[in-house]
């Protein structure tokens, strides 16, 4: 119990995701997460704005319990697998690059002044949330797939397409962490 | 339920991208600064454990638990969806600092600001199937 309480290592950690991996490919599916915005727009009647959304989202039901079940382990994670006052340990050099664009040192498992209930009142933030959050949706679904799709199954299948997309999403990344940061923050 | 056993592995999934922190968005950070090793260590393993996993399944012809064959769609080769899809995702994910399942994982965990990014996701999904047409791919 000691060791579960601890943030597990990286070998752990890549370790079970492949073995996710493994237990969809054996359940039927294929792991991929994103799909499932798709799905989202489906229900909420996007079938009529544009044949893309139309099909039958019920085939889709297994991949939205999963997206469920990540919610409750998400739950379950912060709430009974992790320390009294937990914080996610990074690196010095990553502190003061953030403390650099004025985020306070790292206290939880992402920035309170962002990601908080109250910091949803801050409409400069709000944005944030909005652009962030529509470039992933929208991004995913041109490319096909994010990073489980993509990063994870297309990598292990050699799909040179997957290959491509990573680079994609790395120069989006790069693009966004050195050049942009120092705009917006 | 037959449902029963995704939601299942959705939970165990939930869990390991909490504990991994691969859904922190301060560990995103150190990935795209290149300041520790630990996302590309996970990234790494594993892609490196499931490339003979794939590999072994379609040798040994590994069957589903229904008994169907485990089939892999190969993805259409062309270059704008990839790298432009790509790079918008790219450009989000590191803004968001959570990729789609990490957004879902953080509001379990009570980070109330990913409801926003998700339902902006569920909207940016919606804005790319109404553009698709006129969008190269």
């Amino acid at each position: 119990m000691e060791l579960i309480m601890q943030p597990w290592p990286w070998y752990v950690s890549g370790a079970l995701i492949a073995l996710i991996m493994f237990i969809m490919l054996y359940f039927g599916k294929s792991f991929g997460f994103s799909s499932n915005l798709r799905t989202l727009c489906t229900m909420c009647g996007a079938d009529k704005f544009a044949p893309f959304f139309q099909f039958d989202w019920q085939t889709q039901s297994w991949n939205l319990m999963f997206l469920i079940g990540s919610g409750i382990g998400g739950y379950l994670a912060m709430n009974f697998l992790s320390p009294e006052g937990y914080t996610v340990a990074i690196s010095d050099a990553t502190i003061s690059d953030l403390a650099a664009l004025g985020f306070d040192s790292p206290e939880g498992f992402v920035p309170a002044s962002q990601f908080s209930w109250e910091a949803l009142s801050n409409i400069n933030n709000l944005w944030i949330l909005i652009a962030g959050g529509f470039m992933v949706g929208f991004g995913a679904r041109y490319a096909g797939g994010c990073t489980s799709g993509h990063a994870i199954s297309g990598l292990s299948d050699l799909q040179p397409a997957s290959l491509l997309a990573v680079v994609g999403f790395f120069i989006g990344g790069l693009a966004m962490t050195h050049f942009l940061f120092p705009l917006i923050y | 339920m037959k449902n029963l056993k995704f939601l299942l592995a959705g939970i165990f999934f939930g869990i390991i991208m909490f504990k991994s922190e691969a859904a922190s968005w301060y560990r995103i950070q150190e990935m795209f600064r290149f300041q520790d090793f630990h996302m590309y260590g996970i990234i790494g393993l594993a892609v490196g454990l499931g490339v003979p996993m794939v590999w072994w399944i379609k040798k040994k012809e590994v069957k589903d638990f229904t008994g169907a064959p485990i089939v892999f769609q190969p993805k259409a080769w062309s270059i704008w969806r990839y790298l432009i899809g790509g790079t918008i995702f790219g450009l989000g994910w590191a803004l968001s600092g959570a990729c789609p399942g990490p957004i879902v994982v953080n509001i379990g965990a009570g980070y109330g600001g990913y409801v926003v990014v998700l339902a902006s996701a569920v909207l940016g999904t919606f804005v790319y199937g109404f553009l698709r047409d006129k969008l190269p791919h």
